[in-house]
């Protein structure tokens, strides 16, 4: 059960020192982004934006890597089983994200061999059994994910086995959060980092927000409570004067996160530019299977012709994402976009904000306020 | 020469011929004796116990056919008493019309049957599978085994349960724990290795409706909560009854093991199948009372007070289940779009 005398204790002091920094002149309003998906849907689950003062908000980010992931991408797999007797496993997100011609929850009902994995082990035991088959792993995910999918290849290699490839759209967080700094259109007064990606990689790679940025950044956990410290930490940074990358999800993330992990993944992977829906291509964002490894790249495998692919017309993922504008402020929101039909990655996804929204807020946003409570 | 063909379904169970005969009397029968099933008449004559008969039908295709607490056999007969039940009749007759995969396991067909019998001697001495089918499909088709259940129960004069009772200010009562079913069905299916060993709360639930609409005369509503979950059947009752409801979160009952796995699955608990939790909702004078006699039986010992019924609708207004969090916030409980778990039931 949560422990509601600390948060009401938590909740009293945000509040408190939000009106010390407003009279100070430090802010008017302030806008957090929360990078991670699973923030941003234990924010929506939890309505923590109704504890908070008027003039503070989240904002939601790009740390939704089935949001980020560029639509051309679903339609070269799409291509790549049409094409290829191959058996593809996924994770149950990617199924219904619409593509510019199908999804994947449409060609498997169409009979393609297309099966759904809580693991990526799943997907390299079915290979090992099935040494006939050619199996596919869409590997996707940030540096939480990354690693286990390195750690397969690696596995594929040493067992040499011949049938197993992997059709990787990992990404990489920090540059991600850079990209979006230089968007002049966002203003953002402080950072919700992801708790997962930094138990993986620590807090090292974020130090260029508040160094160049001057931002505060906490690493938060992903209880109420967690968040709701979280964010009183950032006002506490704004008021020192002194922003930093600290951590309060102490239990999990160290300031050299998990070096094992990390060097796993660049045994097997290389950073490479990579298109992000909604932020462009970013340099180094991308992870790509190098060196002996790169003979279990599906793409280099199952080759497919030049693909033309549409973002979906009316679809404003790309400024969801960074956090430009919310979910409902979008005209095809709950409309002709809803997650049985959705237009676009970002209703899909269980980690979307378009989903959250839609699955907790749809008939409670307040335009005036900017805050959802019914 | 040993019949290996004794131990296996085949067509021939399904065709109308000598083994479709063997099939019923030597094992179903054996299971489902009573003197009506036993004449074994094409319709089966039932006197009429009363005026108004509910009646309702349910078909079976859970996966994987056996679970922890129960299986497709037990999950039959529960699914379709406790639809019944939910009218406050008194459940009185089932039919069972078994589809069966060519191959399938006679042994397992026996273990169904027996759970199928020993749910009905639960539910009580007076009801009985009164009728019933039995088809066998090729290798391939059926999954195993699939069911369907109809059945009939007789609604005392003075009893009229619908949602069209639910008034302002009703308190919403729930049995026991939620999300048990749904998450010891996952548990089997991708071979999670839940130390927690959570059961299915598969239950007959006619008995603990004799004892709510016993308590009190001002039973509103009541609705068993399946597929869908809780928050399924909620928002159902707040759409037919026009009513707007609040709930509160921290009163909902749920074993700390089962919220556990839904937290690391990320899952949420009132979405998850349930297949022995009845919702009732009550003048809110008698909630008290109505609990206290939930408690007596076997399967309201977690029974619970989890919300009040708010206001009614207005005609343009959105139908409105609004759930009170543990943190005091309020958000909308709306329906779920995506299949979080298929073949629940």
């Amino acid at each position: 059960m949560l422990n509601s005398v600390n948060i009401n204790k938590t909740v009293k002091s945000i509040n408190d020192l939000n009106r010390k920094l407003v009279l100070k002149g430090k802010y008017k309003t302030l806008k957090i982004m929360e990078v991670c998906g699973t923030h941003t849907m234990a924010i929506a689950r939890y309505g923590i934006e109704q504890l908070l003062p008027e003039n503070i908000s989240l904002i939601s980010g790009p740390g939704c890597p089935v949001c980020v992931t560029p639509i051309k991408e679903i339609d070269i797999i799409i291509e790549m089983i049409r094409k290829h007797e191959i058996t593809v496993f996924t994770f149950g997100d990617l199924m219904r994200v619409p593509g510019t011609y199908s999804s994947l929850y449409t060609e498997r009902s169409r009979g393609k061999k297309i099966k759904i994995c809580y693991s990526p082990s799943d997907a390299l035991d079915y290979a090992e059994s099935n040494p006939a088959i050619k199996v596919v792993f869409i590997a996707i995910g940030f540096e939480t994910t990354a690693p286990l999918t390195a750690i397969l290849v690696k596995r594929t290699h040493n067992k040499g086995i011949k049938n197993f490839f992997i059709f990787s759209v990992h990404k990489t967080v920090p540059n991600s959060l850079e990209a979006l700094l230089s968007d002049k259109q966002i203003n953002i007064g402080g950072f919700l980092l992801p708790g997962h990606v930094s138990a993986i990689i620590g807090s090292k790679p974020y130090s260029i927000i508040p160094k160049k940025y001057k931002l505060p950044c906490v690493i938060g956990g992903f209880e109420p409570l967690q968040i709701l410290l979280s964010i009183y930490n950032i006002l506490n940074q704004i008021k020192n004067g002194v922003p930093s990358v600290e951590i309060q999800y102490r239990s999990v993330v160290k300031p050299e996160g998990n070096p094992v992990a990390v060097k796993n993944i660049y045994d097997v992977f290389e950073p490479v530019d990579s298109g992000w829906r909604g932020l462009g291509t970013i340099p180094s964002s991308g992870l790509s299977l190098k060196g002996p490894y790169k003979k279990f790249d599906a793409k280099m495998k199952f080759p497919v012709g030049k693909i033309i692919s549409r973002e979906p017309p009316g679809c404003i993922c790309g400024d969801v994402l960074k956090g430009i504008k919310k979910p409902v402020e979008c005209k095809n929101f709950a409309k002709t976009c809803n997650p049985s039909s959705p237009l676009g990655a970002c209703m899909v996804s269980s980690e979307g904000a378009c989903a959250a929204f839609f699955k907790y807020y749809r008939n409670s946003y307040n335009y005036h306020t900017g805050k959802s409570k019914p | 020469m040993k019949n290996h063909n004794k131990n296996i379904i085949l067509l021939s169970h399904g065709d109308g011929g000598v083994k479709t005969g063997e099939l019923i009397n030597d094992i179903i029968c054996r299971y489902l004796k009573n003197d009506i099933l036993d004449r074994l008449e094409d319709s089966a004559i039932i006197d009429c116990k009363s005026k108004r008969v509910a009646f309702t039908t349910d078909s079976f295709v859970v996966n994987p056919l056996f679970f922890p607490g129960g299986d497709i056999g037990k999950l039959s007969v529960c699914g379709t008493i406790n639809d019944l039940a939910t009218s406050g009749c008194r459940p009185y007759a089932l039919s069972l019309s078994l589809i069966i995969e060519e191959g399938f396991f006679m042994a397992d067909l026996e273990k169904i049957l027996k759970s199928i019998r020993d749910a009905l001697a639960e539910a009580g001495p007076g009801i009985k599978v009164v009728t019933g089918d039995t088809k066998v499909v090729e290798k391939g088709n059926a999954d195993g085994i699939y069911i369907n259940t109809s059945g009939i129960g007789f609604i005392d004069d003075d009893i009229y349960i619908s949602p069209a009772n639910i008034k302002p200010g009703d308190a919403i009562i729930i049995n026991g724990n939620i999300a048990d079913h749904g998450i010891s069905i996952l548990g089997q299916r991708q071979g999670f290795n839940f130390q927690a060993g959570i059961e299915s709360d598969c239950a007959p639930l006619n008995s603990l409706v004799f004892d709510i609409v016993s308590s009190s005369k001002k039973i509103h509503a009541m609705r068993d909560a399946t597929r869908g979950g809780l928050a399924r059947v909620l928002i159902e009752l707040a759409d037919s009854s026009k009513m707007n409801f609040e709930i509160y979160q921290d009163s909902i009952p749920i074993k700390r093991e089962t919220r556990g796995i839904c937290e690391f699955l990320g899952m949420d608990p009132l979405y998850i199948a349930n297949e022995g939790k009845m919702v009732v909702i009550a003048d809110w004078g008698d909630r008290n009372r109505i609990v206290q006699a939930m408690k007596k039986n076997k399967y309201g010992r977690q029974a619970r007070i989890i919300g009040r019924v708010n206001r009614r609708r207005t005609s343009n207004e959105r139908t409105c289940v609004i759930l009170v969090t543990e943190l005091g916030t309020k958000r909308y409980l709306d329906l779920h779009y995506s299949e979080q778990l298929p073949r629940i039931c």
